[in-house]
């Protein structure tokens, strides 16, 4: 099964509603709690990252045999240097986007954290693809 | 516990019409960032924070948490308020500090 959703970059107060659909859908499945815990903070931070740093873009969530996969692709600014993207408390957001409580610098540490890989194909300027898969 | 006990124990404002009467709650988070609160809030903690924009809910329902908590006499605003009830997030209000709030918490639940 594949659930496909747009990210808008237009409207932040929205953030986040795919990953809440998206885990709701995995409820429905009757998936084990704990995958779908994981499942929702690595996608909701991916999902808040195409957003805020890629200015928007699309996910596709696919649930297929023994694995959850999740392409994230924005056309943003990309990733200059992914290495220093990934340390905790590293951040670009801006002071507006920080006053709404992003910006931490965790998004991708988090993600590391709740997936069982992650793949960043990024280039500066013409954008970024996140692929997470968490198995079942 | 649960979340009407806590209420009632700390004097809670309760600002959603969303029901709680079934949620436990076994503990809190403290916390503005919303991805230090993602990757650290557990299931069934009250969420204790100043923010109080909309990107708060969707945090609340991935995060499951039972209530979010909003201290220092921080209000939210219609859209909010109206998002929440849609969605049966609870939403409590306090006049009380972070620390407070989570102090006496603590002594309920020891
Ligand atoms: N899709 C993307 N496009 C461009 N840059 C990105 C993208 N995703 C992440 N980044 C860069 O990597 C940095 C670190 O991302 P991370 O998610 O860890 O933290 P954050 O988004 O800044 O804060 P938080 O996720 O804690 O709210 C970002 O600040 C940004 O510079
Ligand atoms: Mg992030």
């Amino acid at each position: 099964m594949i659930k496909r959703y747009i990210l808008s970059g237009e409207d932040f107060s929205i953030a986040g509603e795919a990953s809440s659909s998206f885990k709701a859908v995995l409820k429905k499945l009757g998936i084990d709690a704990g995958i779908i815990r994981r499942v929702a903070i690595a996608m909701y931070e991916a999902e808040i990252n195409t957003i805020v740093h890629g200015g928007g873009g699309e996910c596709e969530a696919e649930i297929e045999g023994n694995k959850i996969t999740l392409v994230f692709r924005d056309q943003g600014p990309g990733i200059p240097n992914l290495d220093l993207a990934m340390q905790e408390g590293y951040s670009t957001a801006t002071e507006e986007i920080r006053e709404l409580g992003f910006g931490a610098g965790m998004g991708l540490p988090n993600i590391k954290k709740y997936t069982d890989s992650m793949n960043i194909e990024t280039e500066p300027g013409k954008g970024t693809t996140v692929t997470l898969v968490i198995n079942l | 516990m649960k979340v009407s006990e806590l209420i009632k124990a700390l004097g809670l404002e309760v600002i959603t019409e969303s029901s709680y009467s079934d949620k436990e709650v076994n503990g809190c988070y403290i916390g503005d960032l919303l991805s230090r609160v993602m990757g650290k809030a557990q299931e069934n903690n009250a969420w204790i924070t100043i923010m109080n924009n909309i990107n708060i809910l969707a945090v609340a329902t991935l995060t499951e948490i039972s209530c979010i908590i909003l201290c220092e006499n921080v209000g939210v605003d219609e859209t909010v308020l109206s998002k929440a009830n849609e969605e049966g997030i609870v939403i409590l209000k306090s006049p009380k500090s972070a620390y407070e709030i989570a102090n006496e918490m603590g002594e309920i639940l020891k």
